[in-house]
């Protein structure tokens, strides 16, 4: 089979399955569920009534911190790469010093 | 110096746009008669804060709110940003175009909140240059909105009614007074707020703004103000409002609230109360 | 006299002192006020970070999360003042992080966040209906050029980085298993969605965005389900442009 042959047949086949793209006439009102719409918004207002936030210390030193409590990220397990490099997911506590708030 | 009047905002009570009350707007605005917009959320190239801002632009007059130009900023103003603000200008033609008595970035740098400057000589005919260059390239009046204050600067030599009031006259811009700020400002720096509006050159006023703030306290136990958005307008505010209202006349009205943004109907409310204070006045 | 440069200092240092000159209404100076302004730009950023990033935040846990992001942010503010750009590098910032070098995935989660938000505003396009190819001549269909929708955008990776991010979001999904995944982000209207790709379709798919014709980006890529591709491309309306 010569190379357009092939390709108007794969054109064929996919025209078979292709069932139809709808458009919502509502599309525009609501976001669907990626939470996007709100990243990365400007306004004008100021932050809450707290003024601690700013000055506190987040535990640094060169390039490590302090890692606190954990996330879902413990519930990630991948074996190893094939460079031997862990795909372990776990969240260890490297110190237990919290960041000053 | 432009064709284009101060404003062409109705008289009649506003609302900050929330992309989330999009399909109640559309459907029943209520008393709200207009919306403003913070312009840099319509930066992008496309996608839905664009179609939705030309639907809402198609049926409502908009203003256009500026939060990054940064005309406080003693560097020269971000020309690309500028253009940018050109184009969404050009693209919905506006009947208000407004910014903020303060600056935003730092050479490069944005630090995304309104930072407070001393007033001064130096400062003002920076300010009017700044005003200068915004109106000849957006091809319009500015307003100017006077800050939320949480500090004084020792080497200030203005008051911030005066110093707004040479602007305005100086570069040929209006004013936007904010109603809230004025009543934060004047808790935190000791002022009395009533004075502050009977200093206030009100008939450069285009548009009163109004909102929420949170109570704090500073060092020293004095109580200090935040002006955040985040809830119902306070009623000292409202009755500021109306101290305003009588001595300058109806107004454009704008609530904003921009943290913790309730649902379509809380804000609704606060835009009635707004209509009833405007009401009292246009009798 | 306080210069901006003096005032931006303090704001994103918390070491530094208040600069000077800055006071309440009798003439002293109150640093609690001062840090109304260091609280404003650090929390903005941080929540800026927090709501751009939903993932990595679920991956860290909160505390976790907010901590790096206030270093993050001190250490790289905004330098742009459209905050629909903001966190671009912060991908790079957790690669370089080595706290996180045993969560080697991070950074391709962070750059599909970022990617969903950068289709989010990207520039509108003309969706090509299947129509449009069919209707060529077949001599034409070898040499058709594809054009993808600004706002398609691939993201490749050796993590499965489709599962962990589902499994982020919904950690009531399957845990995710080893596997390398390739994602296509496709916004069909407004919402950008990401698409798990079959295996090799990146090959196609980087084809047709190298401007390579249909035949071309078939030869390209031999052991995909182009069928499949294109259905997908089609069905989302991620075909901008037809040429021949």
């Amino acid at each position: 089979m010569s190379k357009t042959l092939k390709t108007v047949a794969l054109i064929g086949a996919v025209a078979a399955s292709m069932t139809a793209a709808t458009t919502s006439a509502h599309a525009m009102e609501k976001e669907k569920c990626y939470g996007v719409s709100l990243a990365g918004e400007n306004d004008c207002a100021a932050g809450p009534g707290t003024t601690c936030a700013g000055t506190s210390k987040v535990d640094y030193q060169g390039n490590a911190f302090s890692l606190v409590d954990a996330g879902t990220c413990t519930s990630i397990e991948l074996p190893a790469m094939a460079d031997g490099k862990a795909r372990m997911g776990s969240l260890e506590a490297l110190d237990r010093d919290l960041p000053t708030t | 110096m432009f064709d284009t009047p101060m404003c062409s905002l109705p008289l009649a009570p506003g609302l900050g746009y929330k992309p989330q009350h999009f399909a109640d707007i559309m459907q029943d605005a209520g008393r709200t008669r207009w919306f403003e917009i913070h312009a840099e959320n319509y930066m992008g190239q496309g996608g839905r804060p664009l179609a939705q801002l030309d639907a809402l632009a198609s049926r409502f007059p908009i203003s256009v709110h500026g939060v990054g130009l940064s005309i406080g900023g003693e560097g020269p103003l971000d020309a690309e940003h500028l253009a940018r603000m050109k184009t969404l200008c050009d693209r919905i033609n506006p009947a208000s175009f407004s910014e903020h008595l303060a600056w935003s970035s730092h050479g490069a740098e944005y630090l995304n909140d309104l930072l407070p400057l001393p007033y001064t000589n130096a400062s003002l005919s920076r300010i009017c240059d700044h005003i200068d260059q915004v109106q000849a390239t957006l091809g319009r009046k500015m307003l100017l909105e006077n800050p939320s204050s949480y500090l004084a600067f020792s080497e200030s030599t203005w008051s911030e009614p005066d110093f707004l009031r040479e602007v305005a006259k100086r570069a040929g811009c209006g004013l936007l007074l904010d109603v809230n700020n004025v009543f934060v400002s004047a808790t935190n720096l000791e002022f009395s707020p009533q004075d502050y509006i009977a200093a206030f050159p009100l008939e450069e006023v285009g548009e009163i703004h109004l909102g929420g703030h949170d109570e704090d306290e500073d060092d020293h136990g004095k109580p200090l103000l935040i002006d955040s958005h985040g809830r119902e307008i306070a009623d000292p505010v409202w009755a500021l409002l109306d101290i305003t209202l009588a001595y300058s006349g109806p107004r454009p009205l704008l609530v904003e609230w921009d943290t913790d943004v309730p649902d379509w109907p809380v804000l609704a409310a606060e835009a009635d109360r707004a209509a009833q204070a405007l009401t009292r006045v246009l009798v | 006299m306080t210069t901006q440069t003096d005032f931006r200092a303090g704001l994103l240092n918390p070491d530094a002192p208040m600069p000077e000159g800055l006071t309440n209404a009798h003439g002293v100076p109150s640093p609690k006020r001062y840090g109304v302004y260091r609280n404003n730009v650090t929390v903005s950023l941080v929540d800026a970070l927090q709501t751009g990033f939903p993932a990595i935040h679920s991956l860290l846990g909160d505390q976790n999360f907010r901590a790096l992001a206030t270093h993050y942010a001190r250490a790289n503010p905004p330098q742009s003042p459209l905050m629909m750009l903001y966190g671009a590098d912060f991908a790079q910032f957790l690669a370089q992080t080595q706290a996180l070098a045993h969560l080697p995935y991070l950074p391709d989660i962070a750059a599909l966040e970022y990617g969903l938000r950068s289709s989010y505003h990207a520039a509108n396009h003309d969706p090509q209906p299947f129509s449009a190819l069919l209707s060529l001549a077949p001599e034409q269909i070898d040499d058709a050029k594809l054009a993808l929708a600004p706002s398609a955008i691939l993201m490749q990776s050796v993590w499965p980085i489709h599962d962990i991010y589902t499994f982020a979001l919904d950690p009531t999904t399957p845990q995710p298993q080893a596997a390398a995944q390739d994602i296509l982000i496709l916004r069909k209207e407004f919402d950008p969605k990401p698409h798990l790709l079959p295996a090799n379709a990146a090959k196609f798919i980087r084809a047709l965005g190298a401007g390579k014709t249909l035949s071309q980006a078939i030869e390209n890529a031999p052991d995909t389900d182009v069928g499949a591709i294109l259905t997908l491309l089609f069905t989302e309306g991620a075909i901008a442009r037809i040429t021949v």
